[in-house]
């Protein structure tokens, strides 16, 4: 049914009588011609600028099955550990939502990972984006969170422990630090109370924050439209209709390459979830297959891979609120980053060799502390771990001199796009 | 929804079935992921393994139970009424099929062994699912005839005291009642004389 291009508003040429009630109480026609048709996007995205929509995808995936779980799974010191074998073991199927929600955890740091690292890539950040980098970050630490809050759930040895140690990091706050420790468990150790409120919080709170920061971010992001690999403002070259000239709707070329690139995800994720779950005690722990035990704590404590980044530079400080407080500059310091850099190009591409060294060095850096937070603390890992914190804090500290001295190349006219043949 | 793009395929005389096409194809194939990815998630509100292991058939005791005696058990996390019913209860059955809504328990729920006059395999033992059929309390046994309360024709059976709803010593519910059919018999079997087996068939 092919239709005609027509100003917003006005009646399509073959509306159904249903259709055209909708219409007229509900801006879905609107909605189509703004957002989908309407909306221009760089015509030169690359496999980079899947991880938004995959991202989503991802949050679908976590809430579905995350309520299906929530249904079978029972809070509580005395059921929780139970009720997750009871979960893997009687409830049909109940293995398969539980491996997708486990699965999904971790690939949602995957994708929201190589989101943000396609943001530092081609200077996503900078003006006039800095407030949907901010959003971003913000979804960033509520993620964070919520997974933190998640890991309790099964209440495995893992479990409890990782509660304890990161419940204890605030310990390290002058003059507040005990009482909000105690403040937070609701006990004098991790125990019922800390797991029932991590419960709510993690199955209701975060994710009603979750969806209001991802939405806010969509709007910002319709705001200032998307950015691309080249760095230049689309907008700034219209054609005769007042469109981009480097521009193509979204809907049908985005949507349409973002279902192929969904479905690529799905069977990847699907090959995780039916043949390795665990991923090689990756995603799934093999200290979190025991119950939690107060009096033994178990003989490496790491906490899941996508968190141990910032783990290893904390055992790198060996003064300990020192450390808690590198911790929180070293998550923190991704908001600063729209203001550090001062750069006249926005992406790599035409960045000098400079900061392309550092950036190389940040991305090793942080796939190395990666790296040694899984490990225990040995001398050789700790001298590595320092390593990379310094790489890694060198990055954004310097980041406004090497920006200004870095040789940058000039950035083209027009967006570099080579179409297929 | 509106279709894609700015151009009107018709305007530049474009063959769109190729599009069409690919279109319905990956409709389809969508339709199919999603309906292999609802179907775990939907078999997950069955009743689990545990469910079904703890609604395996319940066995009963009936050389303790006397005659004119009521004993309740449980199968399948419900109530169920086990009577021993004396030649006087049985007598008492017949007669009054004019007051019952459904005499015969044509509309009734019940295995085929329990679809006679008695409703049960052997007439001294009666099993009963102990749900009204109304809206699910207990009924309680009235078993004495014409009981003060219940008037000069109540035979003996149940009254419901959740809304009144009346069963003869076969369960079957008299007229006046808010319930409209009896009270359903569960699947059962009787083993050596007296071992009662709620929820298999099989002797």
């Amino acid at each position: 049914m092919a239709v005609v291009a027509k100003p917003p508003g006005a009646p399509a040429v073959k509306t159904g009588r249903l259709r055209a009630w909708f219409y007229k109480r509900f801006p879905i026609e609107e909605f189509i011609s703004d957002q989908l048709v309407g909306y221009y996007a760089p015509k030169n995205f690359n496999f980079w600028y899947f991880f938004g929509v995959l991202s989503m995808v991802v949050l679908a995936i976590q809430l579905l099955t995350g309520i299906f779980l929530t249904m079978f799974y029972k809070p509580g010191e005395a059921t929780a550990f139970d009720s997750v074998a009871y979960i893997m073991r009687e409830v049909d199927y109940g293995w398969l939502i539980r491996y997708m929600h486990s699965t999904g955890a971790s690939a949602f740091f995957v994708v929201v990972y190589l989101h943000m690292f396609r943001a530092l890539l081609y200077g996503s950040y900078k003006p006039p984006r800095e407030l949907l980098w901010l959003i971003g970050m913000l979804i960033y630490f509520a993620l964070m969170a919520e997974a933190f809050f998640g890991y309790v759930l099964p209440w495995g040895n893992m479990s409890y422990w990782a509660a304890q140690v990161i419940i204890n990091v605030f310990g390290t706050i002058p003059g507040i630090g005990a009482g909000l420790v105690l403040w937070i468990r609701g006990d004098y150790g991790v125990s019922d109370a800390t797991l029932n409120r991590f419960f709510a919080l993690h199955v209701a709170a975060v994710p009603l924050a979750l969806l209001l920061l991802v939405m806010l971010h969509l709007v910002a992001l319709r705001r200032t439209g998307s950015s691309n690999p080249d760095g230049i403002e689309i907008k700034d070259k219209l054609d005769a209709n007042g469109k981009p000239l480097d521009g193509i709707p979204f809907h049908p070329y985005y949507t349409v390459k973002d279902t192929v690139g969904v479905g690529v995800f799905l069977v990847l994720f699907a090959i995780v979830v039916f043949f390795v779950p665990s991923f090689g005690g990756y995603f799934l722990e093999p200290a979190n297959f025991e119950g939690a035990n107060p009096l033994s704590t178990p003989p490496e404590i790491t906490p899941s891979w996508y968190l141990t980044p910032y783990y290893a530079i904390l055992r790198g400080i060996p003064n300990q609120r020192l450390g808690a407080l590198v911790l929180l500059l070293a998550v923190v310091a991704y908001l600063l980053l729209p203001w550090l850099d001062r750069s006249p190009v926005k992406s790599m591409r035409y960045k000098g060799w400079v900061s392309r060294t550092f950036f190389a060095l940040f991305i090793v850096s942080f796939i190395g502390l990666v790296y040694v937070g899984l490990h225990p603390v040995q001398p050789l890992y700790v001298l590595m771990g320092r390593i990379c914190t310094v790489l890694y804090f060198a990055y954004f500290v310097l980041m406004p001199w090497y920006t200004r001295i870095d040789p940058v190349k000039p950035v083209p006219e027009r967006l570099t796009f080579h179409a297929h043949a | 929804m509106a279709d894609a793009g700015v151009i009107g395929d018709g305007d530049l005389g474009v063959d769109d079935s190729r599009r069409k096409l690919l279109v319905a194809a990956t409709a389809a194939t969508g339709a199919l992921g999603l309906a292999f990815t609802a179907a775990p998630f939907v078999s997950s509100w069955t009743p689990s393994e545990r469910a079904r292991a703890l609604g395996l058939p319940t066995e009963f005791d009936l050389s303790k139970l006397e005659p004119g005696q009521m004993a309740t058990t449980v199968w399948r996390k419900q109530p169920i009424y086990v009577v021993h019913r004396t030649p006087q209860m049985l007598a008492s059955l017949s007669g009054h099929d004019a007051l019952l809504k459904d005499p015969h328990s044509s509309d009734s729920e019940q295995p085929a062994y329990a679809l006679n006059l008695l409703r049960s395999r052997v007439p001294q033992y009666l099993v009963l699912i102990g749900t009204c059929t109304h809206l699910g309390c207990l009924p309680k046994a009235h078993f004495e005839p014409r009981d003060p309360q219940l008037g000069a024709y109540w035979p003996g059976g149940w009254l419901c005291p959740c809304h009144g709803s009346r069963f003869d010593m076969a369960g079957r519910v008299f007229e006046g009642s808010p319930a409209s059919v009896n009270l359903r018999v569960p699947p059962y079997s009787l083993a050596d004389g007296h071992k009662l087996v709620i929820g298999v068939d099989q002797s």
